[in-house]
Protein backbone atom coordinates (compact mmCIF):
# COMPACT_ATOMS: atom_id res chain seq x y z
CA UNK A 1 0.00 0.00 0.00
CA UNK A 2 1.21 3.69 -0.79
CA UNK A 3 -0.32 6.11 1.16
CA UNK A 4 0.90 9.21 -1.68
CA UNK A 5 0.01 8.27 -5.37
CA UNK A 6 1.15 9.84 -8.35
CA UNK A 7 -2.96 9.60 -8.90
CA UNK A 8 -3.21 11.83 -5.83
CA UNK A 9 -0.87 14.46 -7.44
CA UNK A 10 -3.01 13.91 -10.58
CA UNK A 11 -6.31 15.09 -8.81
CA UNK A 12 -4.96 17.83 -6.88
CA UNK A 13 -3.73 19.47 -10.72
CA UNK A 14 -7.29 18.71 -11.62
CA UNK A 15 -9.34 20.08 -9.00
CA UNK A 16 -7.00 23.40 -9.01
CA UNK A 17 -8.15 23.28 -13.06
CA UNK A 18 -11.39 23.78 -11.65
CA UNK A 19 -11.36 26.31 -8.98
CA UNK A 20 -9.22 28.23 -12.18
CA UNK A 21 -12.00 27.35 -14.40
CA UNK A 22 -14.57 28.52 -12.03
CA UNK A 23 -12.70 32.09 -11.49
CA UNK A 24 -12.37 32.15 -15.11
CA UNK A 25 -16.66 31.66 -15.43
CA UNK A 26 -17.08 34.62 -12.82
CA UNK A 27 -14.77 36.88 -14.85
CA UNK A 28 -17.49 39.18 -16.11
CA UNK A 29 -14.73 41.25 -18.09
CA UNK A 30 -13.46 37.83 -19.55
CA UNK A 31 -14.11 37.70 -23.57
CA UNK A 32 -14.29 34.30 -23.79
CA UNK A 33 -15.32 33.07 -20.43
CA UNK A 34 -17.44 30.06 -21.01
CA UNK A 35 -15.16 28.22 -23.57
CA UNK A 36 -12.18 28.55 -21.75
CA UNK A 37 -13.91 27.87 -18.40
CA UNK A 38 -14.91 24.92 -20.39
CA UNK A 39 -11.61 23.97 -21.87
CA UNK A 40 -9.49 24.04 -18.25
CA UNK A 41 -12.71 22.25 -16.45
CA UNK A 42 -12.18 19.12 -19.36
CA UNK A 43 -8.80 19.32 -18.78
CA UNK A 44 -9.23 19.00 -14.83
CA UNK A 45 -11.81 16.15 -15.57
CA UNK A 46 -9.01 13.87 -17.99
CA UNK A 47 -6.29 14.63 -15.03
CA UNK A 48 -8.74 13.47 -12.25
CA UNK A 49 -10.63 10.56 -14.40
CA UNK A 50 -7.79 9.15 -16.38
CA UNK A 51 -7.89 6.15 -14.18
CA UNK A 52 -11.78 5.90 -14.13
CA UNK A 53 -12.63 6.70 -17.22
CA UNK A 54 -12.54 4.73 -20.68
CA UNK A 55 -9.32 6.06 -22.46
CA UNK A 56 -11.91 6.32 -25.91
CA UNK A 57 -13.78 9.06 -23.08
CA UNK A 58 -10.58 11.03 -22.68
CA UNK A 59 -9.60 10.87 -26.35
CA UNK A 60 -13.23 12.56 -27.16
CA UNK A 61 -12.50 15.38 -24.83
CA UNK A 62 -9.01 15.95 -25.71
CA UNK A 63 -10.47 16.80 -29.27
CA UNK A 64 -13.52 19.12 -27.60
CA UNK A 65 -10.49 20.57 -25.67
CA UNK A 66 -8.51 20.50 -29.76
CA UNK A 67 -12.08 22.21 -31.04
CA UNK A 68 -12.23 25.15 -28.86
CA UNK A 69 -8.20 25.58 -28.89
CA UNK A 70 -9.17 25.95 -32.88
CA UNK A 71 -12.07 28.29 -32.53
CA UNK A 72 -10.00 30.88 -30.29
CA UNK A 73 -12.62 30.33 -27.69
CA UNK A 74 -9.66 29.84 -25.35
CA UNK A 75 -8.09 33.38 -24.78
CA UNK A 76 -7.06 35.80 -21.93
CA UNK A 77 -8.86 37.63 -19.60
CA UNK A 78 -8.85 41.12 -19.19
CA UNK A 79 -5.47 42.09 -17.40
CA UNK A 80 -5.04 42.90 -13.61
CA UNK A 81 -1.03 43.15 -13.69
CA UNK A 82 0.25 45.31 -11.18
CA UNK A 83 2.26 48.13 -12.12
CA UNK A 84 6.45 47.67 -12.39
CA UNK A 85 6.22 50.37 -9.18
CA UNK A 86 4.43 48.06 -7.34
CA UNK A 87 6.42 45.57 -7.57
CA UNK A 88 9.61 47.28 -6.90
CA UNK A 89 8.66 48.22 -4.17
CA UNK A 90 7.90 44.69 -2.95
CA UNK A 91 11.27 44.03 -4.17
CA UNK A 92 13.07 46.27 -2.38
CA UNK A 93 11.22 45.59 1.05
CA UNK A 94 11.91 41.72 0.83
CA UNK A 95 14.75 41.75 -0.41
CA UNK A 96 16.89 37.78 -1.05
CA UNK A 97 13.77 36.75 0.74
CA UNK A 98 11.86 36.73 -2.33
CA UNK A 99 13.68 33.78 -3.75
CA UNK A 100 13.57 30.92 -0.79
CA UNK A 101 10.08 30.22 -2.34
CA UNK A 102 11.69 29.71 -5.40
CA UNK A 103 14.99 27.95 -3.80
CA UNK A 104 12.41 25.59 -1.94
CA UNK A 105 11.31 23.83 -4.75
CA UNK A 106 14.21 22.01 -6.41
CA UNK A 107 14.98 21.61 -2.71
CA UNK A 108 12.77 19.79 -1.45
CA UNK A 109 12.83 18.02 -5.19
CA UNK A 110 15.87 16.66 -4.14
CA UNK A 111 15.65 15.84 -0.44
CA UNK A 112 12.59 14.19 -1.43
CA UNK A 113 13.92 12.09 -4.03
CA UNK A 114 16.52 10.68 -2.07
CA UNK A 115 14.58 10.21 1.33
CA UNK A 116 10.93 9.56 0.60
CA UNK A 117 11.24 6.77 -1.46
CA UNK A 118 13.07 4.64 1.44
CA UNK A 119 10.26 5.52 3.65
CA UNK A 120 8.00 2.68 4.36
CA UNK A 121 6.46 0.36 7.32
CA UNK A 122 6.30 -3.05 6.29
CA UNK A 123 4.47 -3.13 2.77
CA UNK A 124 3.22 0.20 3.86
CA UNK A 125 4.81 2.82 1.94
CA UNK A 126 4.64 6.69 2.24
CA UNK A 127 5.37 7.68 -1.66
CA UNK A 128 5.20 5.14 -4.62
CA UNK A 129 8.89 4.42 -4.67
CA UNK A 130 8.63 4.25 -8.99
CA UNK A 131 7.08 7.81 -9.21
CA UNK A 132 9.10 9.52 -6.14
CA UNK A 133 10.58 12.40 -8.28
CA UNK A 134 7.37 13.45 -9.37
CA UNK A 135 5.72 13.26 -5.98
CA UNK A 136 8.66 14.85 -4.44
CA UNK A 137 8.37 18.30 -6.88
CA UNK A 138 4.63 18.12 -6.27
CA UNK A 139 4.74 18.57 -2.48
CA UNK A 140 7.71 20.79 -3.22
CA UNK A 141 5.43 23.05 -5.34
CA UNK A 142 2.55 23.01 -2.22
CA UNK A 143 5.43 23.53 0.27
CA UNK A 144 6.92 26.52 -1.88
CA UNK A 145 3.28 27.94 -2.09
CA UNK A 146 2.78 28.12 1.55
CA UNK A 147 6.49 29.76 2.28
CA UNK A 148 5.48 31.96 -0.58
CA UNK A 149 2.26 33.13 1.26
CA UNK A 150 3.97 33.54 4.85
CA UNK A 151 6.95 35.58 3.22
CA UNK A 152 4.79 37.94 0.99
CA UNK A 153 1.66 37.91 3.61
CA UNK A 154 -0.78 37.19 0.38
CA UNK A 155 -3.46 35.44 0.79
CA UNK A 156 -4.70 31.85 -0.89
CA UNK A 157 -6.95 34.33 -3.38
CA UNK A 158 -4.20 36.27 -4.51
CA UNK A 159 -2.25 32.97 -5.06
CA UNK A 160 -5.23 31.80 -6.90
CA UNK A 161 -5.82 34.66 -8.62
CA UNK A 162 -2.07 35.17 -9.73
CA UNK A 163 -2.21 31.51 -10.99
CA UNK A 164 -5.27 31.85 -12.97
CA UNK A 165 -2.97 34.80 -14.74
CA UNK A 166 -0.25 32.79 -15.92
CA UNK A 167 -2.13 29.41 -16.39
CA UNK A 168 -4.32 32.11 -19.42
CA UNK A 169 -0.84 33.12 -20.77
CA UNK A 170 0.26 29.71 -20.76
CA UNK A 171 -3.32 28.71 -22.66
CA UNK A 172 -3.73 25.92 -25.36
CA UNK A 173 -0.30 25.74 -25.48
CA UNK A 174 -0.01 24.05 -21.72
CA UNK A 175 -1.64 20.82 -23.82
CA UNK A 176 0.86 20.47 -26.53
CA UNK A 177 3.47 18.29 -25.02
CA UNK A 178 0.73 15.87 -24.21
CA UNK A 179 -0.46 16.15 -27.63
CA UNK A 180 2.36 15.12 -29.56
CA UNK A 181 3.63 12.80 -27.00
CA UNK A 182 -0.44 11.17 -28.49
CA UNK A 183 0.63 11.41 -31.82
CA UNK A 184 4.13 10.21 -31.79
CA UNK A 185 2.28 7.13 -29.76
CA UNK A 186 0.09 6.68 -32.88
CA UNK A 187 2.82 7.05 -34.99
CA UNK A 188 4.82 4.08 -33.82
CA UNK A 189 1.09 2.05 -33.57
CA UNK A 190 1.24 2.95 -37.36
CA UNK A 191 4.33 1.66 -37.95
CA UNK A 192 5.71 4.90 -39.36
CA UNK A 193 9.56 4.23 -38.24
CA UNK A 194 9.40 1.08 -40.44
CA UNK A 195 8.59 2.92 -43.16
CA UNK A 196 11.14 5.90 -42.83
CA UNK A 197 13.63 2.62 -42.08
CA UNK A 198 12.88 1.39 -45.06
CA UNK A 199 13.17 4.79 -47.37
CA UNK A 200 16.20 5.36 -46.10
CA UNK A 201 17.58 1.95 -46.45
CA UNK A 202 16.82 2.20 -50.27
CA UNK A 203 17.85 6.27 -50.60
CA UNK A 204 21.57 5.70 -48.59
CA UNK A 205 24.89 3.92 -49.08
CA UNK A 206 24.04 1.76 -45.72
CA UNK A 207 26.94 -0.56 -46.76
CA UNK A 208 29.86 2.45 -45.72
CA UNK A 209 30.14 2.27 -41.97
CA UNK A 210 29.84 6.43 -41.32
CA UNK A 211 26.83 7.13 -43.80
CA UNK A 212 24.88 4.33 -41.77
CA UNK A 213 25.73 6.23 -38.38
CA UNK A 214 24.99 9.68 -40.05
CA UNK A 215 21.97 7.90 -41.42
CA UNK A 216 20.93 6.83 -37.98
CA UNK A 217 21.42 10.12 -36.06
CA UNK A 218 19.88 12.15 -38.85
CA UNK A 219 16.63 10.13 -38.73
CA UNK A 220 16.70 10.11 -34.87
CA UNK A 221 16.67 13.85 -34.58
CA UNK A 222 14.44 14.18 -37.27
CA UNK A 223 12.02 11.67 -35.60
CA UNK A 224 12.71 13.43 -32.21
CA UNK A 225 11.65 17.00 -33.49
CA UNK A 226 8.48 15.09 -35.03
CA UNK A 227 7.19 13.30 -32.26
CA UNK A 228 8.26 15.83 -29.74
CA UNK A 229 9.92 13.25 -27.93
CA UNK A 230 12.98 10.46 -28.27
CA UNK A 231 11.34 7.57 -26.59
CA UNK A 232 9.21 6.79 -29.27
CA UNK A 233 11.98 7.62 -31.94
CA UNK A 234 14.61 5.52 -29.96
CA UNK A 235 12.48 2.09 -30.72
CA UNK A 236 11.61 3.27 -34.06
CA UNK A 237 14.46 4.40 -35.43
CA UNK A 238 17.10 1.64 -33.56
CA UNK A 239 14.61 -1.07 -34.41
CA UNK A 240 14.82 0.18 -38.06
CA UNK A 241 18.41 1.47 -39.22
CA UNK A 242 20.32 1.11 -36.03
CA UNK A 243 20.22 -2.67 -35.33
CA UNK A 244 20.39 -3.66 -39.52
CA UNK A 245 22.54 -1.40 -40.62
CA UNK A 246 25.46 -0.49 -37.97
CA UNK A 247 25.46 -3.76 -35.34
CA UNK A 248 24.60 -6.61 -37.94
CA UNK A 249 26.47 -5.06 -40.48
CA UNK A 250 29.17 -3.24 -39.03
CA UNK A 251 29.63 -4.80 -35.73
CA UNK A 252 31.58 -3.08 -34.68
CA UNK A 253 31.49 -2.06 -30.98
CA UNK A 254 33.04 1.90 -30.63
CA UNK A 255 30.79 2.66 -33.96
CA UNK A 256 27.57 1.23 -32.35
CA UNK A 257 28.05 3.04 -28.43
CA UNK A 258 28.84 6.43 -30.26
CA UNK A 259 25.64 6.21 -32.24
CA UNK A 260 23.61 5.44 -29.29
CA UNK A 261 24.27 8.44 -27.71
CA UNK A 262 23.75 10.19 -30.73
CA UNK A 263 19.72 11.45 -30.20
CA UNK A 264 18.30 13.58 -28.36
CA UNK A 265 16.45 12.40 -25.58
CA UNK A 266 13.11 13.38 -23.96
CA UNK B 1 4.24 5.32 -48.02
CA UNK B 2 0.71 6.35 -47.27
CA UNK B 3 1.05 6.41 -43.53
CA UNK B 4 4.17 8.95 -44.41
CA UNK B 5 0.66 11.51 -44.45
CA UNK B 6 0.90 12.45 -40.27
CA UNK B 7 4.69 13.89 -41.13
CA UNK B 8 3.29 15.98 -44.50
CA UNK B 9 0.06 17.14 -42.51
CA UNK B 10 2.51 18.48 -39.63
CA UNK B 11 5.62 20.18 -41.91
CA UNK B 12 2.01 22.06 -44.25
CA UNK B 13 0.30 22.95 -40.93
CA UNK B 14 2.81 24.71 -39.34
CA UNK B 15 4.05 26.50 -42.37
CA UNK B 16 0.40 27.69 -42.76
CA UNK B 17 0.38 28.27 -39.16
CA UNK B 18 -2.33 26.95 -38.36
CA UNK B 19 -3.11 26.09 -34.79
CA UNK B 20 -0.89 23.86 -33.89
CA UNK B 21 -3.10 21.51 -31.52
CA UNK B 22 -5.84 21.50 -34.66
CA UNK B 23 -2.69 20.24 -37.40
CA UNK B 24 -1.29 17.50 -34.57
CA UNK B 25 -5.17 16.52 -34.04
CA UNK B 26 -5.34 16.01 -38.17
CA UNK B 27 -1.65 14.48 -38.31
CA UNK B 28 -3.04 12.05 -35.51
CA UNK B 29 -6.17 11.25 -37.26
CA UNK B 30 -4.31 10.75 -40.93
CA UNK B 31 -1.90 8.34 -39.69
CA UNK B 32 -4.09 6.44 -37.74
CA UNK B 33 -6.61 6.21 -40.65
CA UNK B 34 -4.09 5.43 -43.72
CA UNK B 35 -3.08 2.37 -40.95
CA UNK B 36 -6.35 1.23 -40.82
CA UNK B 37 -7.82 2.26 -37.59
CA UNK B 38 -11.17 3.23 -37.09
CA UNK B 39 -11.64 6.64 -35.48
CA UNK B 40 -13.01 4.89 -31.93
CA UNK B 41 -9.49 3.09 -32.12
CA UNK B 42 -7.51 6.45 -32.93
CA UNK B 43 -9.93 8.17 -30.08
CA UNK B 44 -8.85 5.15 -27.27
CA UNK B 45 -5.35 6.10 -28.11
CA UNK B 46 -5.23 9.70 -27.98
CA UNK B 47 -7.09 9.06 -24.76
CA UNK B 48 -4.68 6.55 -23.22
CA UNK B 49 -1.27 8.08 -24.60
CA UNK B 50 -2.82 11.43 -23.56
CA UNK B 51 -3.17 10.56 -19.60
CA UNK B 52 0.29 8.45 -19.91
CA UNK B 53 1.58 11.47 -20.07
CA UNK B 54 0.26 14.03 -17.54
CA UNK B 55 3.78 13.94 -15.71
CA UNK B 56 5.18 16.30 -18.50
CA UNK B 57 2.01 19.13 -17.43
CA UNK B 58 1.67 18.23 -13.80
CA UNK B 59 5.08 20.41 -12.73
CA UNK B 60 4.04 23.24 -15.02
CA UNK B 61 0.26 23.49 -13.43
CA UNK B 62 1.38 22.84 -9.57
CA UNK B 63 3.92 25.55 -9.48
CA UNK B 64 1.62 28.52 -11.32
CA UNK B 65 0.65 29.71 -8.28
CA UNK B 66 3.54 30.06 -6.17
CA UNK B 67 5.61 31.63 -9.52
CA UNK B 68 2.86 33.56 -10.22
CA UNK B 69 3.02 34.93 -6.10
CA UNK B 70 6.50 35.27 -6.11
CA UNK B 71 6.71 37.36 -9.69
CA UNK B 72 3.97 39.89 -8.62
CA UNK B 73 5.71 40.33 -5.38
CA UNK B 74 8.77 41.60 -7.30
CA UNK B 75 10.49 38.30 -7.46
CA UNK B 76 12.00 39.92 -11.75
CA UNK B 77 12.69 42.89 -10.30
CA UNK B 78 15.33 41.59 -7.58
CA UNK B 79 16.82 39.16 -10.00
CA UNK B 80 17.60 42.48 -12.06
CA UNK B 81 19.06 44.11 -9.09
CA UNK B 82 21.43 41.25 -8.16
CA UNK B 83 22.39 40.58 -11.80
CA UNK B 84 23.10 44.67 -12.50
CA UNK B 85 25.73 44.42 -9.81
CA UNK B 86 27.73 41.89 -11.36
CA UNK B 87 29.66 43.17 -14.71
CA UNK B 88 30.80 39.73 -16.11
CA UNK B 89 26.77 38.71 -16.23
CA UNK B 90 25.99 39.10 -19.80
CA UNK B 91 22.47 36.85 -21.07
CA UNK B 92 24.64 34.19 -22.79
CA UNK B 93 26.69 33.29 -19.42
CA UNK B 94 23.65 33.62 -17.44
CA UNK B 95 22.11 30.98 -19.28
CA UNK B 96 25.76 28.84 -20.30
CA UNK B 97 25.96 28.77 -16.23
CA UNK B 98 22.52 27.55 -15.55
CA UNK B 99 23.00 24.80 -18.71
CA UNK B 100 26.15 23.69 -16.83
CA UNK B 101 24.42 23.36 -13.39
CA UNK B 102 21.38 21.53 -14.83
CA UNK B 103 23.67 19.16 -16.74
CA UNK B 104 25.92 18.77 -13.73
CA UNK B 105 23.46 17.86 -11.13
CA UNK B 106 21.39 15.73 -13.18
CA UNK B 107 24.25 13.40 -14.72
CA UNK B 108 24.50 12.47 -10.50
CA UNK B 109 20.63 12.11 -10.43
CA UNK B 110 19.50 15.31 -8.59
CA UNK B 111 16.84 17.25 -10.80
CA UNK B 112 16.82 20.72 -10.12
CA UNK B 113 15.25 23.69 -12.47
CA UNK B 114 12.76 22.78 -14.61
CA UNK B 115 11.05 25.60 -17.56
CA UNK B 116 8.54 25.88 -15.22
CA UNK B 117 10.26 25.86 -11.69
CA UNK B 118 13.48 27.44 -12.75
CA UNK B 119 13.55 28.97 -16.46
CA UNK B 120 10.58 31.19 -16.07
CA UNK B 121 10.95 32.78 -12.92
CA UNK B 122 14.46 33.06 -12.52
CA UNK B 123 16.77 32.31 -15.53
CA UNK B 124 15.04 34.37 -18.14
CA UNK B 125 14.30 37.33 -16.16
CA UNK B 126 18.19 37.56 -15.07
CA UNK B 127 19.53 36.98 -18.45
CA UNK B 128 17.19 39.46 -19.81
CA UNK B 129 18.20 41.65 -17.12
CA UNK B 130 22.29 40.92 -17.66
CA UNK B 131 21.29 41.94 -21.06
CA UNK B 132 19.88 45.49 -20.24
CA UNK B 133 22.74 46.26 -18.26
CA UNK B 134 25.28 46.12 -21.34
CA UNK B 135 23.17 47.32 -23.89
CA UNK B 136 20.22 49.61 -22.39
CA UNK B 137 16.87 48.89 -23.75
CA UNK B 138 15.77 45.55 -25.27
CA UNK B 139 14.11 44.73 -28.63
CA UNK B 140 10.97 43.01 -28.30
CA UNK B 141 13.00 40.28 -30.70
CA UNK B 142 16.11 40.06 -28.16
CA UNK B 143 14.01 39.39 -25.39
CA UNK B 144 12.04 36.65 -27.18
CA UNK B 145 15.62 34.85 -28.34
CA UNK B 146 17.07 35.31 -25.09
CA UNK B 147 13.88 33.49 -23.84
CA UNK B 148 14.75 30.81 -26.03
CA UNK B 149 17.82 30.74 -25.33
CA UNK B 150 17.30 30.26 -21.36
CA UNK B 151 14.75 27.39 -22.56
CA UNK B 152 16.88 26.18 -25.04
CA UNK B 153 19.77 25.77 -21.72
CA UNK B 154 17.23 23.99 -19.76
CA UNK B 155 16.75 21.53 -22.86
CA UNK B 156 20.22 20.80 -23.38
CA UNK B 157 21.49 20.75 -20.17
CA UNK B 158 18.34 18.22 -18.70
CA UNK B 159 18.70 16.08 -21.93
CA UNK B 160 22.19 15.38 -22.63
CA UNK B 161 22.89 15.30 -19.16
CA UNK B 162 20.57 12.62 -17.42
CA UNK B 163 21.89 9.69 -19.51
CA UNK B 164 25.54 9.96 -17.58
CA UNK B 165 23.07 8.89 -14.72
CA UNK B 166 22.19 4.71 -14.88
CA UNK B 167 19.44 4.59 -13.06
CA UNK B 168 17.29 7.21 -15.25
CA UNK B 169 14.33 5.90 -17.59
CA UNK B 170 15.88 6.86 -20.89
CA UNK B 171 18.90 4.44 -20.00
CA UNK B 172 16.60 2.02 -18.34
CA UNK B 173 14.08 1.96 -21.53
CA UNK B 174 17.17 1.02 -23.82
CA UNK B 175 17.98 -1.52 -21.82
CA UNK B 176 14.98 -3.04 -21.90
CA UNK B 177 14.92 -2.59 -25.60
CA UNK B 178 18.82 -4.15 -26.36
CA UNK B 179 17.33 -7.52 -24.21
CA UNK B 180 14.23 -7.74 -26.34
CA UNK B 181 16.03 -8.04 -29.25
CA UNK B 182 18.86 -10.60 -27.40
CA UNK B 183 21.39 -8.04 -26.90
CA UNK B 184 23.03 -7.53 -23.41
CA UNK B 185 24.30 -4.08 -22.81
CA UNK B 186 25.52 -2.90 -20.04
CA UNK B 187 24.07 0.53 -18.29
CA UNK B 188 27.09 1.18 -17.06
CA UNK B 189 29.00 1.03 -20.68
CA UNK B 190 25.57 3.26 -21.73
CA UNK B 191 26.27 5.61 -19.28
CA UNK B 192 30.05 6.21 -20.15
CA UNK B 193 29.30 7.09 -23.76
CA UNK B 194 26.86 9.26 -23.19
CA UNK B 195 29.82 11.28 -21.80
CA UNK B 196 31.40 12.69 -24.98
CA UNK B 197 27.79 13.49 -26.56
CA UNK B 198 27.05 15.75 -23.22
CA UNK B 199 30.18 17.65 -23.37
CA UNK B 200 29.93 18.23 -27.13
CA UNK B 201 26.07 19.37 -26.35
CA UNK B 202 27.84 21.56 -24.24
CA UNK B 203 30.29 23.33 -26.19
CA UNK B 204 27.13 23.52 -29.04
CA UNK B 205 25.59 25.56 -26.40
CA UNK B 206 28.47 27.56 -25.24
CA UNK B 207 28.75 28.68 -28.77
CA UNK B 208 24.81 29.50 -29.45
CA UNK B 209 25.23 31.54 -26.16
CA UNK B 210 28.44 33.17 -27.80
CA UNK B 211 26.53 34.36 -30.78
CA UNK B 212 23.16 35.33 -28.61
CA UNK B 213 25.60 37.94 -26.94
CA UNK B 214 27.24 39.21 -29.99
CA UNK B 215 23.64 39.73 -31.86
CA UNK B 216 22.34 41.56 -29.04
CA UNK B 217 25.16 43.84 -28.75
CA UNK B 218 24.80 44.38 -32.74
CA UNK B 219 21.13 45.23 -32.30
CA UNK B 220 21.94 47.65 -29.63
CA UNK B 221 24.46 49.17 -31.80
CA UNK B 222 21.53 49.16 -34.66
CA UNK B 223 19.37 50.67 -32.07
CA UNK B 224 21.85 53.64 -30.80
CA UNK B 225 22.83 54.57 -33.84
CA UNK B 226 19.28 54.33 -36.28
CA UNK B 227 21.00 55.52 -39.60
CA UNK B 228 23.39 52.77 -39.42
CA UNK B 229 26.21 55.39 -41.06
CA UNK B 230 29.35 53.37 -39.43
Amino acid sequence: MKIITVEACYAVVGLYLFVLAGRIAAERDHPRRWGSALFWTLLGVTFIGAKVLAPIIIGYFVVAMVVLAAMGQVTRGASHETSRQERVGHAERLRNRIFWPALLIPATAVVGTLILGELHHGDVWLVEPKQVTLIALSLGAMLALIVAMRTTGANVGAASREGSRLLQTLGWSLILPQMLAALGGIFAKAGVGEVVAGLVAQAVPTGVPWVAVLAYCGGMALFTMVMGNAFAAFAVITGGIGLPFIVKLHCSRPWRRISIWCRRCC
Amino acid sequence: MIKLIGVALIAAGFALRVNTLLVVLAAGLATGFAAGFSLNEIMAMIGKYFSDNRAMTLPIVLMLPVVGLLERYGLKERAEVLIRRSKAATAGRVILLYTAVRQISISLGVSIGGHAGAVRPLVAPMAEAAARGSGGELSSASVVQIRAHAAAGENIGNFFGEDIFIAVGAILLMKGFFEAQGMNVSVWAMALWGIPTAFIAFAAMWWRCRLLDRRIERAAAVETNPGGAQ
